[in-house]
Order: structure tokens, then C-alpha cells, then sequence
């Protein structure tokens, strides 16, 4: 059975403007957790695109509209072994995701638009995508590579 | 994020600093097609070694950039990419799509 730990909790409204608190927050709690920097840097990028990526299409540049956003460390398997990872959970009530929209492009059509879902897929190492009572669902999980005592705090 | 432009001779550097995310990307993509599409400077030159953080709609405003410049004929150029920035570069595949120097000399070198 998995270890749940609730880290933190964030209620956002789609403000583009909001998006530096959140990255300013997550990037203290990678540090925290004992993620690498340049991981650090990997997962805060993910995030930020996962929440552009609400804030863009499925409330189509709406301010104001809801996005929760949850974080855990949770233990879970990965290659075989139980290891320690931060789980994201992002869910709004906007408007339904195209799934085949969710696949992103090929890197060797340069053109603006598209690198978001590459920056996430490339940078988390699991992403789930759920629509559960009209509310889309996307869960991050990046994996501690290196095994470490648990903290108390 | 910051932004403000200098003018040498038919080159315009541009200063940028703090963060390029979807809250700013909009105004560096109007102030780069602005100096490329309407005054059609030869050089355009992006000096980026201020900025703490680019995401995907500031590559896209980069690459729109360069796309315009292209069209026109005239130099699009990035120097001073910082790590973090390298690695953004680096798993968009678009390190050798740009022109990027190491810094400002190189950038604005006839």
C-alpha cells in the first residue's frame, strides 16, 4: 500500500500572474525533499507548464476560474523497488481535454505552441491524466534517484 | 520581467531580466516582432543572461522571433543563456536551431 503524506495545498485562481508563487514555493520544497537542483528545476518546469496548460485551454485564458493543486511524498514502485516520490495532483473544473491534443508534437516541427506537454512528459517520470465528475484530474510523479533516510519533520 | 532595448547602429540589443513565463511572454513577443516586422532592424539581439526562468510560451515568442527574422532576411541572436536556460534549450532540441553566442562581442560582431 502507498505512503501518503500531504506536504501542501494550494487553491489558485487562473491568474497567469499567480504562476511565480507557485514556482517559488514548489522550488523550496524539491530542495526540501532532496531533489537535485537541476531536478528541482526539471519539476518546477513541469508544473508550470501543467498549470499554463489549464489556464490556456481548458479555461481558455479565463482569470479567476478554480485550479487545486496538491502536493505528496508519497511511496510507491518504480523499476521494481519502492522509492520515494513527490506526487502533484492537479484538478479544475474547465472545459473537457482533447486526449489526442495530449500527445504533443514532434520536436522537429519548430513552431510556437506544443512544448508544454514535452517539457512535462520529459521532465516527470509519471503522467496521468483523468476526467472524474466534470473536473480534469493531472497527476505528476518525479521519483527520488537516490534512496534517503526518511525526516521527521 | 523586465525588458528594455539599446541601439547600436542597425542592431538592437535587448535587455532582459527576471522571468519569462505566461504572465510576460506576450509583451517580449510584441516588443521582438515589433523590431523585426515593423522597423525591419537588420540584428536583433536578445541578451538573456538576467533571466531566471523561460518556459514554453517564452521559447514560442523566441522562436515566433526568429521566424519573423527569417522572413525578412535579417539576424536573430541569444546570448548569455544561463544553465537553467541551456537545459530548456536543450530538451526542446533548439540549441541548434538559434544563433547563440556567449556573449554580447560575439552577438554584435559584424
Amino acid at each position: 500500500m502507498r505512503r501518503r503524506d500531504l506536504l501542501l495545498k494550494m487553491e489558485l485562481r487562473s491568474n497567469p500572474q499567480s504562476l511565480c508563487v507557485v514556482r517559488g514555493a514548489l522550488a523550496q520544497l524539491t530542495e526540501r525533499l532532496g531533489f537535485p537542483e537541476p531536478e528541482c528545476r526539471a519539476v518546477v518546469l513541469a508544473l508550470d507548464e501543467a498549470l499554463t496548460n489549464v489556464i490556456r485551454h481548458a479555461y481558455a485564458g479565463r482569470p479567476e476560474r478554480p485550479i487545486e493543486v496538491s502536493f505528496r511524498r508519497i511511496r510507491a514502485p518504480w523499476r521494481g523497488e519502492s522509492r520515494e516520490a513527490l506526487e502533484i495532483v492537479l484538478v479544475d473544473k474547465g472545459r473537457r481535454v482533447d486526449r489526442t491534443k495530449l500527445r504533443g508534437r514532434s520536436l522537429e516541427d519548430v513552431r510556437p505552441g506544443g512544448l508544454g506537454l514535452h517539457f512535462i512528459r520529459e521532465n516527470m517520470d509519471a503522467v496521468e491524466f483523468r476526467r472524474i465528475a466534470s473536473r480534469n484530474r493531472l497527476r505528476l510523479v518525479k521519483f527520488l534517484r537516490v534512496p534517503r533516510p526518511p525526516r521527521d519533520s | 520581467m523586465e525588458i528594455s532595448a539599446r541601439h547600436l547602429d542597425k542592431i538592437t540589443v535587448f535587455d532582459i531580466s527576471g522571468d519569462i513565463d505566461l504572465a510576460s511572454s506576450p509583451e517580449l513577443r510584441k516588443a521582438l516582432l515589433r523590431e523585426i516586422r515593423v522597423l525591419r532592424r537588420p540584428r536583433v539581439v536578445v541578451n538573456l543572461r538576467a533571466v531566471r526562468y523561460l518556459d514554453s510560451s517564452g521559447v514560442a515568442s523566441l522562436i515566433e522571433a526568429l521566424k519573423a527574422s527569417r522572413e525578412i532576411g535579417s539576424r536573430f541572436v541569444l546570448f548569455g543563456l544561463n544553465t537553467t536556460l541551456r537545459e530548456v534549450f536543450h530538451i526542446s532540441k533548439l540549441t541548434t536551431f538559434f544563433e547563440i553566442c556567449d556573449n554580447e562581442e560575439q552577438a554584435v560582431a559584424p
